[in-house]
């Protein structure tokens, strides 16, 4: 694998992408990647990850912004010859070509002689382990073993930049972490730059270094996993990523770091301004994860009753209802004997640290 | 869910339903087929006495042989005149905008629209030597004296090519329309440029459209015997007017059963050949 180069740095520059039909599907987005770097950009369906994808392939151009890879702009230069390799979400191998012939096809291209071709599409197949296939058609091929194919194809042309779009959508959940981990092992060992479209976020927050969340079209922030999931700077990104509690209160004081806040359910917590700096009185809408909420025995904390509680295995989920009629759930780990609460229970609920509560200024 | 009716075993059906169609086919294709067989194995023209004689002198005369040849050729001809002008419109209109596909298909689908007769009289207006062409190119100086364009091989291949494009244009549209376009970008970003896309993967995953296109197009230009006839004129016979000439004109029937015998087999052997050449062309672009 010495021989692979390292990744090349990757810069997308203000690039904003209207269609045709006057759909705004990027706007404005700015992502600097360092060479070598696994990359989720995650986002809902319709966000503009694609869109985003297909321009830095090249197989768009974008009305506004620069892409520039290494030390090149590339925005004049037309998909072949960008050096990007490419993942579909449909792993689109040729169906009539021999996975041998489709691992080999960008070398052909680029005028490299069959014997050298075979030989390194060999190489390549024996990299994502499928050394003995090389001679089937794809459609002779699971979904899994195709998408290998399709990794090693992509690979073959040494790109400087590897894109995945939604790699492993059509993949059943066990085949989905093996492929996760494959892919994770050869990045690793390829150092190739990576940027992997998704809408799952457990796969973005367990594959990438960093996390580009994106919501119609606009970046909402870029950050390592632990800074997306734990402060969050966007409300969106907030419940987007992982599942949270939002529930409506108002500011009582705030600083840079700490804001106190009093929840229309009834209680007074201290929350971490997280879009900004609070001013004092305004609303406020308060993001609380469902495992970062504990009941309490004592007047602290607010006030609920218990709707259902459902045992998910290693926790128990419950659903609370609030005194102003907001549905909150609680996560608890199950250990030993943790009940399953009776439903109409009166509880009271507290964030486990003032830190573990979010505050973002209510919009509208 | 669970197995509904509707998901019966095909073959559990009674073979009953397809009887009717079965007797027709018997009644009005086999039994005159093997009438035909039956007439063309007899010596004499009163169908008498047994022999071999009918095949013998056709494929003895050179004069029955070169009409043979040339329509062969004439098929030839008019099949690569559509599978050179019908990919380039298939191709269109899979990458265009659905306004403009409708368009297209209009345009494929309005020769089918209007009689063959109708159709083959306008090309007589457009190819005569007063006809819309030569009045054209005389007008505009560039020539002198009518280019002799009816009753020419030219001129029915051109105007077999038009008649016949819609056989070529619509299976190709629908081979072209199976294809993952996906696979053009796959192709593109491992680096290769539009004409090798085009040759190692769009062409060769369109290939059952075009044998499908090529054996429709063939088969119907060898047999097309009203434009072949309307504007080839007297000076050139293809295999349909020869036939018609023995059978109708020279009341030579058994003649005419073994000309008949001899083109379908022709036929049948070209239409194998398209057919083997597709299958041995692997990527029937299945799933
Ligand atoms: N060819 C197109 N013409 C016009 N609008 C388009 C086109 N492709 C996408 N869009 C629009 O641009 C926006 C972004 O689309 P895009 O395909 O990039 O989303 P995505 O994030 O990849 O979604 P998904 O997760 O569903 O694949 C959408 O609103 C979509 O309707
Ligand atoms: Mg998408």
């Amino acid at each position: 694998m010495a021989e692979m180069q390292g990744g090349r740095s990757l810069v997308v520059d203000a690039v904003t992408h209207r269609y045709p039909s006057g759909a705004l599907a990027v706007e404005n987005i700015n992502l600097d990647i360092k060479g070598g770097e696994i990359i989720a950009l995650l986002g809902p369906s319709g966000c503009g990850k694609t869109t985003l994808l297909r321009i830095i392939a090249g197989f768009i151009a974008q009305t506004q912004g620069r892409i520039i890879i290494g030390d090149d702009i590339v925005d004049a230069l037309p998909p072949n010859k960008r050096a990007v390799g490419i993942v579909f979400q449909n792993y689109a191998l040729f169906p009539h070509l021999t996975v041998s012939d489709n691992v080999g096809y960008g070398l052909a291209a680029r005028g490299i002689d069959k014997a050298t071709r075979q030989r390194e599409a060999q190489r390549l197949l024996e990299l994502v382990q499928l050394p003995t296939m090389s001679e089937r058609l794809p459609r002779q091929l699971s979904g899994g073993q195709q998408q290998r194919v399709a990794l090693a194809r992509a690979l073959a042309i040494k790109p400087s930049i590897l894109l995945l779009d939604e790699p492993f959508a059509a993949l059943d959940k066990n085949l989905r972490l093996d492929m996760q981990i494959e892919i994770k092992r050869l990045q690793r060992v390829s150092g190739i730059t990576t940027l992997i479209v998704t809408h799952d976020q457990e796969e973005a927050l367990s594959m990438a270094d960093r996390v580009a969340v994106l919501s119609h079209g606009k970046l909402e922030q870029f950050g390592s996993p632990s800074d997306v999931y734990d402060r969050p700077q966007t409300l969106f990104v907030n419940t987007f990523v992982g599942s949270s509690n939002r529930m409506p209160g108002v500011v009582v004081s705030a600083d840079r770091t700490a804001a106190k806040v009093r929840l229309d359910a009834g209680a007074e917590i201290i929350a971490r301004p997280a879009g900004g700096t609070l001013s004092e009185g305004g609303r406020v809408t308060v993001c609380i994860r469902p495992e970062h909420l504990q009941f309490v025995g004592d007047e602290t904390g607010f006030a609920g009753v218990v709707g259902m509680s459902l045992p998910l295995g290693a926790t128990v989920v419950h659903e609370v209802t609030t005194a102003d009629g907001f549905g909150v759930k609680v996560s608890q780990a199950r250990i030993g004997e943790t009940r399953a609460l009776e439903s109409g229970a009166a509880v009271r609920l507290a964030p486990l640290a003032p830190s573990l509560a979010n505050a973002f200024p209510a919009t509208l | 869910m669970g197995a509904a009716p509707a998901t019966r075993d095909v073959t559990s059906y009674g073979m009953g339903l397809a009887a009717p169609l079965a007797l027709f086919f018997l009644v009005f294709f086999v039994a005159p087929l093997l009438q035909l067989l039956w007439l063309s194995l007899h010596n004499d023209t009163a169908a008498l006495h047994w022999g071999l004689g009918q095949y013998l002198h056709f494929l003895t005369d050179p004069f029955s042989l070169s009409v043979l040849g040339s329509t062969l050729l004439l098929g030839a001809e008019v099949t690569a005149v559509c599978l050179v002008l019908g990919f380039p419109i298939a191709w269109l209109y899979q990458r265009v905008g659905p306004k403009l596909q409708t368009i297209i298909i209009l345009i494929v689908l309005l020769p089918l629209l209007t009689s063959v007769v109708v159709r083959t009289f306008a090309w007589i207006v457009i190819l005569g030597r007063q006809g819309i062409i030569n009045a054209t190119l005389q007008s505009l100086g560039i020539i002198d004296t009518p280019l002799k364009l009816l009753y020419t091989q030219f001129g029915v291949v051109i105007a077999l090519a038009q008649v016949q494009m819609p056989l070529m244009t619509l299976p190709l549209i629908t081979a072209l329309g199976r294809i993952d376009p996906n696979l053009d970008d796959a192709s593109c970003s491992l680096g290769a440029g539009s004409w090798r896309t085009f040759f190692r993967v769009v062409l060769p995953l369109s290939l059952p459209g075009v044998i499908a296109g090529c054996t429709l197009t063939y088969a119907a230009a060898i047999t097309a015997f009203i434009t072949q006839s309307l504007i080839g004129g007297g000076q050139m016979l293809f295999m349909p007017m020869y036939l018609y000439q023995q059978a109708s004109t020279l009341q030579n029937w058994p003649f005419a059963s073994a000309i008949s015998i001899i083109f379908l087999l022709a036929v049948l052997a070209v239409v194998s050949v398209f057919t083997t050449l597709g299958r041995l062309s692997r990527g029937y672009g299945g799933t």
